[in-house]
């Protein structure tokens, strides 16, 4: 009997039991849908942290004022001022000094409160450098940026977030517009692009949400303090993200040089990386993918013992029809063959119309739902593989013993 | 009479022996297949049942010849061994101890491979409970032994069409068994019996199932199978349905009542 007619003998058993079949093909099909939208879920929520990293740069460090000890806290530096200055930030452009560091930008922020005509909206002003663009990673949606001009004249300019743009001029171009900001009236240059709201990190402020003016125009006409030239923020980019720990050490470095302490433990700043603060969310989404891809497994597993006890059954039914089938010159290996075959065909439809499913399922849920499913080929491709497997291991392994029977046996059972 | 004419009364278990036929490679006749070795010769074939500390001799040496073209009828009693036999003849089952040759070869020594193939050419089975797949039509029923056989489809469809038609149901092809009548399904069993045209047809109570009509009518096609020169072998514990046989072999207790009789049985 060759592999065709071996081929059609088993998919006229399938077809010809058609209840089982379908039985059998939708719980494999459950099984592997639940599988592809599980893993799919827990993988979405990572790339999407992931890219959040991307777009906060990943190459990014923040210099604050004050240090972090294991024992005491946040620890201020000597009175109340601030210790980073915009000396120190100067000293950071140094090519000599820190060869891995691309570009510094000091900031120094505060809450202030921005009116429009009669339009009343309180944000985050901050108060920086041309570079800020470029570290942050923005760009314009409208107008132009602060440049060196700006900063020389102290000219009172800003440049609105788009939902501080939003808030204080609707639908009106804001561009040429003037907001006071603290009572000090500013024309508007331009608009930040939207990056979207960060929700994982609560430590991030709204970067959609903000006011951006000259670091001399804020000290001098907003801020005011105690010196002129302290800054609450240096932001340092590093040339590459696999330069960041390079980068970190030359400023550790500089800095403790600069406020002439020694011992990297009485430190009066503190660096941390965008990275620091994101790693934790991704390795809560790790864990979350994990749970999720073990619900999974347990509901393929489940999928697997239901099929199991169909095709035991529909085996054990099926002993009679073994039994004639050897009765009229089938070999044992015949046998094997026609029950591979059905197993087969039944693990590969409902594996493939689990993918589908799956696949139809991460296209049409997030509409639903808020949060994105990414397929992934891995988790498709190992799914589908373990359903013919279940098939074929539970399929088989009956029907060969049966095969194995003496045919009178096999013939008077029932 | 010839040595070896079918006649009813004339055989005796003597009759094949090459001496007394041994002029007839010079006149050989279609009627007279003289150079074919006896259908089954059974040799002191035992057959042992082992349940835990139990021991069943369900056949305890057996010995017995069947000729080409004989109609043979089993009989005895349920629990006699004859089901057993039945199932050593047809190869479903290998006897314990003892030497069993289906036409000439000895099949006791056979591979489970081996006895497929016997199973598939040399014999035909009717089995009291039909035993058709209820899943596939008449025709396709029929078409089995072929299947595994390795014969090409359309071929095997025409030698299926036609054995249907030799059992009067060649309009009843695509009807499944659970469209057809006791009796119907059972002449579809007989032409899948005999669509390998097999050496030896096996009748495992064939009407025991039936109702009287359509059990006289299996025993008319049976009668007819072997009026077109096949060997049958019928066991049944009726003795009026082994009456249409030649002859009939008793077994009881898992012997042969009276081997030496079992020739003079069917006159």
């Amino acid at each position: 009997m060759n592999l065709l007619e071996t081929f059609r003998t088993g998919l006229d058993a399938v077809l010809s039991h058609r209840l089982r079949s379908t039985l059998t093909v939708v719980g494999i099909m459950i099984g592997i849908t639940a599988v592809i939208l599980t893993v799919g879920l827990g993988e979405g929520a990572q790339q999407q942290v992931g890219s959040e990293i991307t777009a906060l740069g990943s190459n990014l460090l923040t210099v604050t004022p004050g240090s972090t000890t294991s024992t005491s806290g946040v620890r201020g530096g000597f009175g109340s001022a601030s210790t980073l200055t915009v000396g120190d930030a100067a000293a950071l452009t140094s090519k000599v000094v820190a060869p891995d560091i691309r570009s510094v930008a000091p900031a120094d922020s505060e809450s202030e409160s921005l009116v429009a005509g009669t339009t009343n909206w309180t944000t985050t002003v901050v108060g920086t450098d041309p570079t800020w663009l470029t570290v942050r990673g923005r760009s314009m949606t409208e107008g132009r940026f602060i440049v060196a001009h700006d900063l020389a004249t102290r000219a009172p300019v800003v440049v609105l977030g788009a939902t501080t743009a939003q808030e204080l001029f609707g639908f009106r171009d804001p561009v040429g517009q003037t907001v006071d900001v603290d009572g000090v009236p500013m024309s508007v240059i331009g608009v930040l692009n939207s990056v979207g709201s960060s929700s994982s990190s609560s430590t991030v402020a709204d970067p959609d949400d903000q006011a951006v003016v000259p670091l001399t125009t804020a000290a001098a006409l907003l801020f005011g303090g105690t010196t002129r030239n302290t800054v609450s923020q240096i932001l340092i980019q590093a040339t590459s993200s696999g330069a960041l720990s390079a980068a970190y050490q030359e400023a550790d470095a500089e800095l403790l040089n600069l406020h002439g302490i020694t011992s990297s433990t009485a430190a009066d700043f503190t660096i941390t990386s965008e990275q620091e603060v994101l790693s934790t969310a991704t390795s809560v989404d790790r864990t979350l993918t994990v749970l999720l891809g073990g619900i999974a497994g347990i509901s393929l597993l489940v999928g697997g013992i239901g099929v199991m006890n169909i095709m035991l059954v529909s085996v054990t039914e099926r002993i009679r029809e073994i039994g004639l089938r050897k009765a009229l010159g089938a070999t044992p290996r015949v046998i094997r063959r026609q029950f591979l075959v059905e197993a087969s065909v039944l693990g590969t439809v409902g594996g493939l119309l689990g993918a589908a499913l799956g696949v139809i399922g991460a296209e049409v849920l997030p509409h639903f739902i808020s949060d994105p499913i990414t397929v992934s080929p891995v988790a498709a491709v190992g799914a589908i593989v373990v359903a013919i497997v279940i098939g074929i291991v539970f399929g088989v392994y009956p029907a060969s013993r049966a095969a194995k029977l003496p045919p009178i046996d096999a013939l008077r059972s029932e | 009479m010839t040595p070896g004419n079918d006649g009813p009364g004339t055989h005796d278990p003597g009759v094949w022996r090459m001496e007394d036929t041994g002029q007839v490679p010079v006149e050989p006749t279609a009627a007279h297949p003289v150079v074919r070795p006896p259908v089954i010769e059974v040799a002191d074939v035992w057959k042992t049942y082992r349940s835990g500390t139990l021991r069943v001799d369900a056949l305890r040496g057996v010995t017995f010849t069947i000729d080409a073209g004989e109609y043979v009828a089993v009989m005895g009693p349920s629990g006699s061994g004859k089901s057993t036999l039945m199932h050593i003849l047809g190869c479903l089952d290998v006897p314990s101890s003892g030497r069993y040759r289906l036409a000439g070869d000895d099949v006791s020594t056979m591979s489970e491979e081996e006895l497929a193939h016997v199973r598939n050419k040399r014999i035909g089975f009717v089995f009291q409970q039909f035993n058709l797949l209820s899943s596939l039509s008449a025709w396709r029923n029929v078409e089995l032994p072929l299947l595994y056989a390795g014969i090409e489809r359309t071929e095997r469809r025409r030698r299926a069409l036609d054995a249907l038609d030799r059992v009067g149901l060649g309009d009843r092809v695509d009807h499944r068994p659970g469209e057809l009548s006791g009796g119907q399904q059972q002449r579809v069993a007989v032409a899948r019996a005999l669509v390998t045209d097999p050496d030896l047809i096996l009748a495992d109570e064939p009407t025991g199932n039936l109702d009287s009509v359509s059990a006289r009518d299996v025993m008319t096609l049976i009668d007819e199978l072997h009026a077109s020169g096949r060997t049958i072998v019928l066991i049944t514990h009726d003795a009026e349905v082994a009456d249409a046989a030649d002859r009939s072999v008793r077994i009881l207790d898992g012997q042969l009542v009276d081997p030496a009789l079992a020739g003079g049985l069917a006159g």
